[in-house]
């Protein structure tokens, strides 16, 4: 899944330990997420969009697998 | 209080009680090899008596249960990536330790090996099984 988690983090500014203590998951995660190596859990995304102030659908792209 | 200082606070001690987590099972871990070790050496080189034996291995027994409930609480305390990396990596050790501790037996039944099958051997190969799937599930998630 896609996301635009990086772009949103440099507009605000923020380093990926920055975003991880806000989000309450480990540097290495947030990290994971943004290289879409890693689909967060509900929670975390619910996190994510308060952070930046957006919605989830804002934040991941949803791409079919097939 | 704000609920950005709340977060940062509460995230805080989420990476430090992990680290507690891990500090405690490395503790635990230590214990249960040294109790292990104390069984099997204790009864061939420190003393003579069966009771002494039964002890060291009930000792054994429940620290190896503290050990257990330790892994449980470090896994526990992980975020979800953390987590995800230790239920693969249990998941490809459990797999393997049956279907090579199997093949491994088999190999001592039918006498293609003239040693005897030991179980120290299959945990070794477990150790190191986990140690490596630990390794490059995180270097996959990096």
């Amino acid at each position: 899944m896609k996301n635009n988690i990086k772009t949103l983090r440099a507009a605000f500014q923020l380093t990926q330990s920055d975003l991880a203590e806000k989000i309450e998951v480990s540097r290495q995660t947030v990290n994971a997420i943004e290289k879409g190596k890693f689909d967060p859990s509900l929670p975390t995304a619910f996190r994510l969009a308060a952070v930046f102030n957006c919605s989830i659908e804002e934040l991941f792209i949803y791409e079919s697998e097939e | 209080m704000s609920s950005e200082l709340y977060i940062n606070q509460k995230s805080n001690s989420m990476n430090s009680k992990f680290i507690a987590s891990r500090n405690r099972l490395a503790k635990w871990s230590l214990a249960w090899v040294f109790t292990t070790a104390l069984v099997t050496f204790g009864s061939q080189f420190l003393w003579d008596s069966q009771i002494i034996t039964v002890l060291s291995i009930s000792i054994s027994l429940a620290v190896g249960v503290g050990m257990v409930l330790a892994n449980r609480k470090f896994v526990n305390d992980g975020d979800e990536l953390q987590r995800k990396i230790q239920l693969e990596s249990m998941a490809l050790t459990l797999g393997l330790a049956v279907v090579v501790g199997i093949a491994y037996s088999q190999l001592d039944t039918t006498n293609l090996i003239k040693a005897d099958a030991e179980i120290s051997v299959l945990i070794l190969f477990m150790g190191i099984t986990y140690i490596f799937c630990v390794f490059f599930n995180s270097r996959r998630y990096s």
